[in-house]
């Protein structure tokens, strides 16, 4: 326990609540602006470590939480994408020990592909939310997630955004919970097994846990009213709750900190006598359309408050009833490759060739933009092959021919292999390139390890996925590893030959990263026995 | 918001310190009692893109964020981006920028982030010992001589604007 007052971030925050609360294994993938909390957790001497990606980590939580532990795991809000299969099941099977499972949005999308709501996961996957709304709530709401998950043996999502991740604010740590008993393994084949005969009941008791935690939500479950009994009153939730208290001063303002259930008579009576009943929320209309459903007249926002984040001004702007089109930002310099990036030679050489990129995410999404514009697509972790692919199969041979695949070594073993296969089992008339750009870390969230670098979360040796060891046992021939720096012109002329050679190839272009490259000396020096 | 909340903007280019600056200020004022918000949105704007980061403190601070125009402070690390951030300054708020250290000699160009910080600190409540034990805690040891050579350089230019000198 750390009882003194500090400042934190939501990310810092979500961290320390975990170290208190002895919470046993963090698991994750980095995703901005979730990527700090396992690495803050770490850093307080907890357990933590990097999967190959979010669905995988939710499975080892899952797995942590059968034994009794408590476990924490982190990812941005597309991550859960791709953990939502194991998420949607763990519902119906529930957990032992605790499992809280953070979802960082991106509303405004500040670093992300899309700005999903997932206050919606909660709802279609039938798991608790809460919502902080700084880094006090943070800290507050991770000790109450695993107490609401132990009490009800139920996952927790803890639905973070950018602004709360990543803002600092005070905390003050507060008495850790009771010590959970010690991990074992207590055989509960009914409970753990989904075969249809066990799942159909389990779904009845998650039915029935959620009507508990909603009766308990509406009865003591987490909330901040400020302003009580005035004129004007709204109902906010997450970051919003501040930007609203600041925008309008003469407002009763609610906080409903677990947002799945929703405490609808604690709402309804919140509103009673109200003049006016607002709800202000970032994102979807997902408060303001539950309460309706319950028969509770609220004003939502109008359409254009969905796109970007709310601010004082924009709650200002909602709260006068303006539809009226918004000042357009300020104009700001993009971000651009790093001058010296191993990156730019290939980009260079892709834009030379007209090559038609399948991209994929991460810094080489920059590609995209001047002086380069070599990027075609880009649309989720891994979607270079399978998008490359079906390009291939289906656009006219002298166009098939200029489609590459272009994809990061951390995305690459995130959902990238998959679509290996892929190609091998369904290879193009035209053949394939994939050009795996590994720059030995997961540079666009800050240098973090993954199974390629071969070293853990905290820089320590481990086991290393070798990527074309992995391409060339799934038989593929072609398969080459370049530094496409020491000659530019030599690369671009093998890119060309590899896209027309009517064959399944792989690039691996390796050179560290210009930024990590200091680091990774140090950590192999390190490792040398 | 009442003014007995600080609004501090600091802006600059990914890589210039923008970040470190913002969390030192906010830890100077952290350490002298106040309340204290942070805000900024980091990822891709690391890679030389436009970074601003808020920073508001006093006795109790709402919203983490600097609404547009009501910057009572404006630190700018970078020339080019005085202009398109000057709409965040409230009329009569004060902006400080790399100008207001000319004639001042700096070790590095690396501490020019702590050496507005200096210049900062000469219009605010917060003692020189809290702005040093925030610098001694967001920057490694061997930096720190250099760092408060800096800041004190800042401030000490700052006092000279005031004509006391």
């Amino acid at each position: 326990m750390t009882p003194q007052r500090q400042l934190l971030s939501g990310d810092e925050a979500v961290a320390l609540a975990a170290f208190d609360a002895g919470v046993r294994l963090g698991a994750g993938y980095p995703g901005t602006p979730s990527t700090e909390i396992l690495e803050y957790f770490a850093h307080l001497g907890g357990r933590a470590r990097w999967s190959p990606n979010e669905k995988v980590a939710l499975e080892v939580g899952i797995g942590a939480a059968f034994a009794r532990a408590r476990a924490l795991v982190t990812m941005k809000h597309v991550g859960l994408n791709v953990a939502a299969d194991p998420l949607f099941t763990a519902a119906y099977t529930g957990v032992s020990g605790a499992l809280v499972i953070v979802s960082a949005d991106d509303p405004g999308m500040a670093s992300s592909q899309n700005e999903q709501d997932n206050r919606r996961f909660a709802a279609a996957a039938g798991v608790p939310m809460l919502e902080p709304a700084d880094s006090q709530d943070a800290y507050d709401f991770t000790l109450l997630a695993i107490e609401v998950s132990e009490r009800w043996g139920i996952p927790v999502l803890l639905r973070m955004t950018t602004r709360v991740c990543h803002s600092k604010t005070v905390v003050r740590p507060r008495a850790a919970l009771p010590a959970p008993p010690e991990p074992d393994f207590v055989r509960d084949i009914r409970g753990r097994v989904m075969i249809p005969s066990n799942a159909r009941p389990a779904h009845r008791r998650l039915r029935a846990k959620l009507a508990g935690i909603a009766r308990w939500n509406e009865a003591e479950g987490p909330r901040r009213v400020a302003g009580e009994g005035r004129q004007l009153r709204i109902v906010a939730s997450g970051v919003a709750f501040a930007h609203a208290r600041e925008a309008a001063p003469e407002a009763a303002v609610f906080q409903p900190g677990m947002t799945y259930p929703l405490p609808v008579e604690a709402i309804r009576g919140f509103f009673d006598g109200a003049a006016r009943r607002v709800v202000i929320e970032e994102g979807d209309p997902v408060l303001a359309e539950a309460l309706r459903a319950e028969g509770i007249a609220v004003e939502a926002k109008p359409e254009m408050y969905r796109f970007g984040e709310l601010d004082v001004a924009r709650i200002r702007r909602i709260l006068a009833g303006g539809a009226a089109p918004e000042p357009a930002p300020a104009p700001v310099t993009p971000p651009r490759l790093c001058p010296g990036c191993p990156h730019r030679a290939v980009f260079e050489a892709l834009r030379d060739l007209d090559c038609i990129v399948s991209g994929d995410i991460g810094c080489y999404s920059l590609g995209v933009l001047p002086p380069f514009e070599a990027m075609d697509t880009l649309v989720c972790m891994g979607a270079a092959l399978g998008v490359g692919l079906g390009m291939r199969a289906t656009l006219p041979a002298e166009q098939a021919r200029r489609v590459v695949s272009v994809i990061g070594d951390s995305t690459f073993v995130h959902s990238g292999i998959t679509g290996l296969v892929e190609m091998v089992y369904n290879p193009p008339s035209t053949g394939h390139l994939v050009l795996i750009l590994d720059n030995g870390t997961t540079a666009m969230t800050g240098m973090q390890e993954h199974p390629g670098t071969g070293r853990t979360l905290d820089h320590r040796p481990t086991g290393k996925v070798s990527f074309e060891d992995l391409a060339r046992a799934l038989g593929i021939s072609d398969v080459l590893v370049v530094d496409p720096t020491v000659n530019p012109a030599g690369f671009r002329e093998l890119v060309r030959e590899r896209l027309d050679a009517g064959r399944l190839s792989v690039i691996v272009a390796r050179r560290n990263c210009l930024l990590a490259a200091g680091k990774i000396k140090e950590y192999e020096r390190c490792d040398e026995p | 918001m009442s003014r007995s909340v600080t609004n501090i903007v600091v802006a600059g280019l990914g890589g210039q310190g923008v970040l470190k600056a913002s969390d030192i200020a906010a830890e100077a004022a952290f350490l002298s009692g106040h309340d204290v918000k942070k805000s900024e949105l980091h990822g891709m704007s690391q890679r030389g893109g436009s970074v601003t980061s808020d920073v508001r403190f006093g006795a109790e601070v709402l919203s983490p964020m600097v609404p547009a125009g009501e910057a009572d402070f404006l630190v700018v690390l970078d020339a080019d981006q005085v202009q398109i951030n000057l709409p965040l300054l409230r009329p009569g708020g004060r902006l400080i920028d790399p100008a207001r250290l000319e004639g001042v000699r700096l070790a590095s160009r690396k501490s020019l982030n702590v050496a507005l910080l200096g210049v900062l600190s000469a219009s605010l409540d917060i003692p020189e010992t809290a702005w040093r034990k925030a610098i001694a805690t967001h920057l490694p040891e061997k930096l720190h001589a250099a760092n408060f050579a800096a800041f004190e350089a800042g401030r000490a230019a700052a006092r000279g604007d005031g004509g006391s000198q």
